[in-house]
């Protein structure tokens, strides 16, 4: 079993803590000028999303989690499992529902996601910062206003909805940053 | 094959930084200077070390002319032992501005080697060594007269808990979920009451004017008298403010007996749990067996002061290069 102690601790390391893989999001060192030393770090819990914040004695040892991000192109969903191929390798994996979370909304076929996998597993994947997508349903923008004020909403071939100016038609196709479900430009 | 040029030779610090740095120095050498406290230069290196199972010292070795095996010496953690044997042999009230060095000590607001103001006031009682210390970062900061709270009722208004009687369970149960897995693994009562006035108390107290706590619990003495009416508690303070901890003082302990009674604990505990080690400081008992006048000193961590002086949320802010670009 692989360890880790508080010593090494950086962002971005994977611990398991609760029986769930983790990821160190901030660490810092807390010591009295007389007295014990201890790491408080604040950690993102990689099955459930949740954030939260544990203590150590410095010195302690923690679990390492088997986690590692992969980067793979999405081909399809099924009807129960989304599948995605190794560019390179064409080796194949299917992510459940858990895994894909509120992310179906950004999958594109061939964009490339980043998988990370626990023992082997996809617990979670993430999308492109950018998906381009094509507006399937919009009110019809008023003539003239090229101002953008307020916008309105538009849904998208994947189902995502997202505000968009009121110039947008059906048909386009849009620039969306997947992290803030913003609009960031149309696609010419 | 080219020769890669290091990218961080430059200072963290901003020049601004560094003029702060030196008019706060200047600042608290005047302040002393007024008072006839006199300034003093002790070793860096030591042949002895410190016991404090929490404070592990940098080791070197001298190797001499005559002298036959390299003799290990320490780098200093405070420069306590050495102003101590100059109280005992009655040079007065002494201050010193020097570098302390800590190993295994990094962080936001640790650099492992930094820059200590202690000093020492003969027939100051801690009381007395608090008002004097008040005045000084009045000066320095600019800051309302401090407040003094303490350890027991810090802990009662921040936790409702008595330190001093509370048992192990007690203490683990009222831990915050940030540090709950800890506290319930953990069953010395010392490291429980450290967790907890670490996490809880320390970013509570001391928002808008510096505080001292004062009083203690005696198993956390270090170098302090217990108290003559309370002797659950220590004569020992610490100041804070803004949530950094700024400063460690005592009414300096005087029995040579107890001194080395601790130091030996400090000794059998490191052997217990694999720690290296620490030579007991024999010219350091010896001089206070000659006598140390009835005295209180105070250690402050000067980086931290100018960090609160200026605003920076990071030691490397107020230091031209911390460890990573020594």
């Amino acid at each position: 079993m692989a360890t880790f102690s508080t010593n090494e601790f950086r962002s971005g390391m994977k611990l398991m803590l609760d029986g769930e893989p983790c990821s160190i999001i901030e660490n810092e060192f807390v010591k009295p000028g007389k007295g014990q030393a201890f790491n408080r770090v604040k950690i993102r819990k990689l099955i459930s999303g949740k954030v939260l914040e544990k203590t150590f004695k410095s010195g302690e040892t923690v679990e390492a989690a088997d986690v590692m991000d992969v980067e793979l192109a999405y081909l399809y969903n099924d009807g129960e499992f989304w599948h995605f191929m190794n560019n390179d390798t064409f080796e194949q994996l299917a992510a459940d529902e858990k895994a894909i979370g509120d992310n179906e909304k950004w999958l594109v076929e061939q964009d490339v996601c980043t998988l990370t996998l626990w023992n082997g597993s996809p617990i979670s994947v993430t999308p492109p910062n950018f998906v381009e997508l094509e507006v399937t349903e919009t009110d019809p923008g008023l003539k003239g206003d090229t101002a953008g004020t307020g916008g309105k909403p538009a849904t998208l071939s994947t189902g995502a909805v997202v505000r968009v100016p009121l110039f947008i038609q059906i048909g386009e196709v849009i620039k969306v940053d997947t992290r803030s479900a913003e609009y960031v430009s149309r696609v010419k | 094959m080219t020769k890669s040029v290091p990218q961080d030779w430059r200072p963290t610090a901003s020049r601004d930084a560094l003029v702060a740095r030196a008019k706060m120095l200047a600042s608290i050498r005047q302040f002393f200077a007024e008072r006839d406290v006199l300034e003093v230069d002790t070793p860096a290196m030591s042949q002895a070390s410190v016991t404090d199972i929490h404070l592990q010292p940098f080791v070197t070795h001298l190797a001499a002319p005559g002298q036959p095996a390299q003799l290990p010496l320490f780098l200093s953690t405070s420069p306590e032992f050495h102003m101590k044997r100059l109280l005992c042999a009655d040079v007065g009230a002494i201050y010193q501005l020097s570098k302390a060095f800590r190993n295994e000590e990094l962080g936001r607001f640790h650099n492992s080697e930094f820059t200590m103001l202690e000093w020492y006031r003969p027939d100051f009682d801690h009381h007395q060594l608090m008002t004097e210390m008040s005045e000084l970062m009045q000066l320095i900061l600019a800051c309302e007269d401090c407040d003094r709270i303490s350890y027991q009722q810090a802990f009662m208004d921040c936790l409702g808990i008595d330190p001093l009687v509370a048992s192990v369970t007690q203490l683990q149960q009222v831990a915050p979920d940030s540090c709950r897995d800890l506290a319930v693994r953990e069953t010395d009562k010392d490291t429980l009451l450290q967790l907890l006035f670490s996490m809880v108390i320390e970013p509570q107290i001391g928002q808008h004017r510096p505080v001292f706590v004062f009083g203690f619990p005696a198993s956390q003495a270090a170098l302090a008298q217990l108290n003559t009416a309370d002797p659950r508690v220590a004569d020992r303070f610490e100041l804070y403010f803004k949530g950094i901890e700024l400063a460690n003082g005592f009414r300096e302990l005087q029995d040579a007996a107890e001194q080395r009674r601790r130091f030996e604990q400090d000794c059998a505990w490191r052997a217990a749990n694999g720690l290296p080690q620490a030579p007991i400081d024999e010219r350091f008992l010896a001089a206070l067996d000659h006598g140390l006048p009835e005295c209180s000193g105070v250690a402050l961590g000067v980086d931290r002061l100018l960090m609160l002086k200026i605003g920076a949320g990071d030691i490397s802010q107020v230091v031209a290069f911390p460890v990573d670009r020594a």
